[in-house]
Order: structure tokens, then C-alpha cells, then sequence
């Protein structure tokens, strides 16, 4: 009796089988719900992460409506900050960015070809490595405090645009190294190996095969370092930013209102003493200097984006 | 009918390592030379030892002396010179990033040759040698990571010839690729061999039979023996070698 009803259940199984192979089985199932839950448990983390950016924004843009315009851009700040524009700083910005960048891009290029291409794996490489890293992690006061005694101090340089964006220039110079390198390692070595075997150089092999094919990468890493340099307060604090400055309004000077030795007006800095320094600044000034730095790092960080997308469609391999 | 390349007690050391030990060994001028034997047995690191792109593996310690007509290469000054005297094809095909055109006008316009006629005449040469003018003629433009796996591999030919080299070496080159372009790309061998001295590393042993004049058993980072092809596969004097040569082991 129990044998045939085994039999049964065994033959229907074996039906149900027939008629479907593909039917899910319990564990079939079971893998089934446990993928839908990890990915809609990644997909609204994810989510998460854009909320805060979204409302910082949104708040900033929102406080600052009524002021923004061309004429707060243009316009240099009146009555000691509490009307006016922040066309002073925003050039003082500028300034200080594209200086230490003409610094600092050098450089790293340089020592990160260096580093990447010939340096052997030596006990020398690995202190550079090991300063390289550590200087990346150094807090931004203490670059300040470096950037004081260094080009402040002892180079002579007072606080000038030009002590400001030398110490800006040490800050993103480890970055700059380290994402020169990594760019430089995507290079499969089975092409600087072919080069070698050919009787090409080292440098050679760099500059006609390693070179073009990393600079997108150079280049993005590069880029990153303005948003990053026109944002930090520390390092200009005490080499170079000015709480105001009276600057040319019209003509030629507008664009260029400062020397390498006069100290500067910074967007960053300008902010920090809109906030805590100066009474009777309306709140649109001050969110409005913050909107504009935000707008200028997410402007700059785009732009590095879609010339490294721009540069990967033509990459070669 | 005179020595090429002579290794003299070739020891090449990876840290502790042997990866050849006590090497000696003459190749004979524009022959085929196989070297066949199992894996790890040294066979690439006695390629560059021909060139001397074992300087850029930056553990290698290197005994004993590698004369290239009676000149040690370890003491040349000019490596690059020497570089261009050696065509090299690697086991896996590498076209660089340029265009098929300059892949193979690579390495002479490193070695300072810019005229676009004398140029053109030798991408033509080359890419004629390496049977593939006829299917890139229309597009030397093209990029040649572009091509197919085996256009690539005789790509990479092409430019291990553009310098005219006296000594061409290949490393397996036939692993990545289909049994047709093998087949091709061996024809070809058998043309330059009138032109040059061949070293072929090879993990088939039926490819090294069916091709080469002479040919060197490696087992273990040592020489095991060396002799006309026929003898190695015939009346082999070691027993590893008869052994491995019948496939039963490797």
C-alpha cells in the first residue's frame, strides 16, 4: 500500500518534471527573493548618497535666489561686505588655482613619470612612495603652517598670491603624483615591452606610446585638484588671503587686480569672514558666495568628467 | 656555415632561483634552431638574454657570456643597436595603439629614419613578408588593436622584420592564434630563414620537427641536449629527450 502510494507521488513528481523542466525549485525560489532584496537594498543606499547633494543645493540655490545674477558676479563688495558682489574674490580664486597649478602640475607630471617609469623597486623609491602618501594625508593646517614657514618666512615671500599658491601647490602635489602613476600603470606594459624589443628607449617608449595613451587619466587627476584648490580655506589663510582689498572696477586691471606679492581676496576665505567676522550681512550674500564656490567646483568637476569621456571614446585599445 | 649566437656557461638566476644553469650552446647562422621543453624549463629567459631585455627584469642575476658575432652582449654600450639587430614575436600578439602603418614604421623612425618614401617601401616590405599586405593594404590607417587576434600576431612580425634584423626570435607565437595563420606564419619562416638566423621557442614539439634544422632540448633550467633536428627526434642520446619528444611528459 505505502510502496504504491510511493510510487505514485514518485511518477507524479516525475510528471510535474516532464511537463516543466524549467519550473523554479524552493531553492530556486528562495535564490530568486534574495536577489531582488540585494538589489533594491543597493539601489536606495545608493540613492541615499545623492540626497544630501541634492538638498545642500537645492537650500543654497533656494536662500540665495534673489541676489544671484550677473551683477553679483561682477560687482565687488561695497560697505564693508554687506552689499555689493564678489567679483574681488571670485578673480582672487582664480588666481590662486591656475598659479598653483602651473606649480604643481609640473611636478607631479614629472616626478609620477619618473616614478612610474624608471624608478626600480629600491629602498629610495619606497621612502618617495611612503613621503608621496604621507604628504597626502598631512591636514590642510598644517600645509598652512608649512606654507608660513617656508614661503612666508623664510623665502621671503611674505604673505603674497604667490606664498598662497606655492602652499596650495604642495597640498594637491601628492594627489597629482599619485594619479599620474595609476594613469601611467593602465598602460598594459606588453606595449612598453614591444617598444623595448624594438630598440626604442625608455623614453621613447613614453613619449610616443605611454604618453598618449594615459593622458586622459593625467589630465582628469589634474583638473580634480582645482575643485580642490579653490575650495580649502586653511592653506591661504595665513600666506596670502585679505579680508577685503580695494580693486580697480573697470577696465583691463578688473581682470588682473592683483601682483604675485600683493595678497589676495579668496572665495573661500571671503565666505569664512562673511559668516563670522563681518555684522550685518544679509543672508543672500552669504549664500550666494556659497552657491557660486559650490557652482565653480561642480562646473570644474564636470568639465574634468566629460574630458576624460571624451578622451576614453578615442582610447586605442 | 658560421656561429651566431654562442652561449658560454649561461647561468641567469630570479632571486634564489635558477631559471638557466650552466648554458652553453652555439646557433649556427640563418638556420631555424628550435628550442622546445616544458614549462619553466628557461626558454624565454634564454631569449632575453639574446637582446638583453633581461636588464629590465630588475631581479635577474646573470653569469657567463652571450657572444652575437664574437661580441659579448653584456658589455655592448649601444643595448639599443643591439635591440634592433634582434627581432622579437611574443607569445601573445600586441599591436600598438597606433595605426597598422605605424606600428610598423615604428621602430625605424626610432632608429631615425623620417623619409616617407623609404617609409612606405618598408611597411610594404614587412607587411608583405608577414603575408598580411593583402588584407590591410586598403586600410593601413586602421588602428592595429583593430585586427583580428592572427592579423595582430603577423602585425607584430612586420615589425619585429622593419629593422632587417640578422637574428629573429619567436616565443611560442603560435598559442594565440588559429592553426591556419600558424601554418602561414611558419611558410614565412621558411623564406626568411634564407635572410636570417632563426630562434624558435616552441611548446610544440611537432611544430619544431616539421620546421627546424637544429634543435635544443631545455629541461629544468638546464641543456639537455642539442643536435640536428632529426637526431633529437630520432636517435635522441638523452633518455628525458627521447621521452619528451614522444610526448610523455611536458
Amino acid at each position: 500500500m505505502n510502496k504504491a502510494v510511493d510510487n505514485q507521488a514518485l511518477l507524479s513528481s516525475l510528471a510535474v518534471a516532464k511537463s516543466n523542466p524549467f519550473a523554479p525549485t524552493p531553492l530556486e525560489e528562495r535564490k530568486r527573493i534574495k536577489e531582488a532584496i540585494a538589489k533594491w537594498l543597493l539601489a536606495i543606499i545608493t540613492l541615499m548618497l545623492v540626497l544630501p547633494v541634492i538638498a545642500i543645493l537645492g537650500y543654497l540655490v533656494f536662500k540665495a535666489w534673489p541676489i544671484l545674477g550677473p551683477s553679483f558676479l561682477l560687482e565687488n563688495p561695497q560697505d564693508n561686505m554687506t552689499a555689493g558682489g564678489i567679483w574681488a574674490p571670485l578673480v582672487g580664486t582664480f588666481f590662486l588655482v591656475v598659479i598653483s597649478l602651473l606649480i604643481a602640475a609640473p611636478i607631479g607630471v614629472l616626478a609620477g613619470v619618473y616614478l612610474n617609469e624608471y624608478a626600480g623597486d629600491n629602498w629610495a623609491t619606497r621612502v618617495v612612495n611612503l613621503a608621496v602618501m604621507n604628504l597626502a594625508g598631512v591636514p590642510s593646517i598644517v600645509h598652512a603652517l608649512f606654507g608660513v614657514g617656508a614661503f612666508v618666512l623664510f623665502a621671503g615671500m611674505g604673505r603674497s598670491l604667490l606664498a598662497a599658491s606655492c602652499t596650495l601647490a604642495v597640498m594637491t602635489l601628492p594627489v597629482i603624483i599619485t594619479s599620474t602613476r595609476e594613469a601611467l600603470s593602465s598602460v598594459p606594459m606588453s606595449f612598453r615591452e614591444a617598444c623595448w624589443n624594438m630598440g626604442a628607449t625608455r623614453w621613447q617608449t613614453i613619449r610616443t606610446i605611454v604618453l598618449p595613451n594615459s593622458i586622459s587619466g593625467i589630465l582628469t587627476g589634474v583638473i580634480l585638484q582645482v575643485s580642490r584648490a579653490a575650495g580649502e580655506t586653511a592653506p591661504i589663510l595665513f600666506t596670502g588671503a585679505v579680508f577685503f582689498r580695494d580693486v580697480p572696477e573697470h577696465g583691463w586691471e578688473a581682470f588682473f587686480p592683483y601682483g604675485l606679492h600683493d595678497r589676495v581676496m579668496a572665495l573661500s576665505y571671503h565666505l569664512f569672514t562673511l559668516v563670522t567676522q563681518v555684522r550685518g550681512v544679509s543672508d543672500e550674500i552669504q549664500y550666494g558666495t556659497a552657491v557660486v564656490l559650490i557652482g565653480l567646483v561642480l562646473f570644474v568637476n564636470a568639465l574634468s568628467i566629460a574630458l576624460r569621456s571624451y578622451l576614453r571614446s578615442r582610447k586605442k585599445w | 656555415m658560421s656561429i651566431q649566437i654562442d652561449f658560454r656557461n649561461l647561468t641567469v638566476k630570479y632571486g634564489h632561483k635558477f631559471a638557466l644553469q650552466d648554458v652553453s650552446l652555439e646557433i649556427p647562422e640563418k638556420r631555424i634552431f628550435a628550442i622546445i621543453g616544458p614549462a619553466n624549463s628557461g626558454k624565454t629567459t634564454l631569449l632575453k638574454c639574446i637582446n638583453r631585455t633581461i636588464d629590465f627584469v630588475s631581479h635577474a642575476k646573470v653569469q657567463g657570456r652571450v657572444l652575437i658575432d664574437g661580441e659579448d652582449v653584456f658589455r655592448i654600450r649601444n643595448v639599443y643597436e643591439l635591440r634592433r639587430k634582434v627581432g622579437m614575436v611574443f607569445p601573445l600578439p600586441v599591436g600598438l595603439p597606433l595605426s597598422v602603418y605605424e606600428n610598423v614604421a615604428y621602430a625605424p623612425r626610432r632608429a631615425g629614419i623620417h623619409d616617407r618614401h623609404e617609409l612606405d617601401a618598408i611597411v610594404e616590405k614587412c607587411l608583405r613578408q608577414a603575408m598580411l599586405w593583402d588584407e590591410v593594404k586598403d586600410r593601413l590607417q586602421l588602428l592595429g588593436t583593430r585586427l583580428s587576434g592572427g592579423q595582430q600576431q603577423r602585425l607584430t612580425l612586420a615589425r619585429a622584420l622593419s629593422l632587417r634584423p640578422e637574428i629573429l626570435c619567436l616565443d611560442e607565437f603560435s598559442i594565440a592564434i588559429d592553426p591556419v595563420t600558424t601554418m602561414r606564419i611558419e611558410d614565412i619562416l621558411r623564406e626568411l630563414k634564407n635572410e636570417m638566423t632563426i630562434v624558435l621557442v616552441t611548446n610544440l614539439v611537432q611544430q619544431a620537427h616539421r620546421l627546424a634544422d637544429y634543435t635544443a632540448f631545455f629541461s629544468a633550467s638546464r641543456l639537455i641536449e642539442a643536435n640536428r633536428t632529426e637526431t633529437i627526434f630520432n636517435q635522441a642520446a638523452h633518455r628525458l629527450t627521447a621521452r619528451y619528444v614522444a610526448g610523455d611528459f611536458g
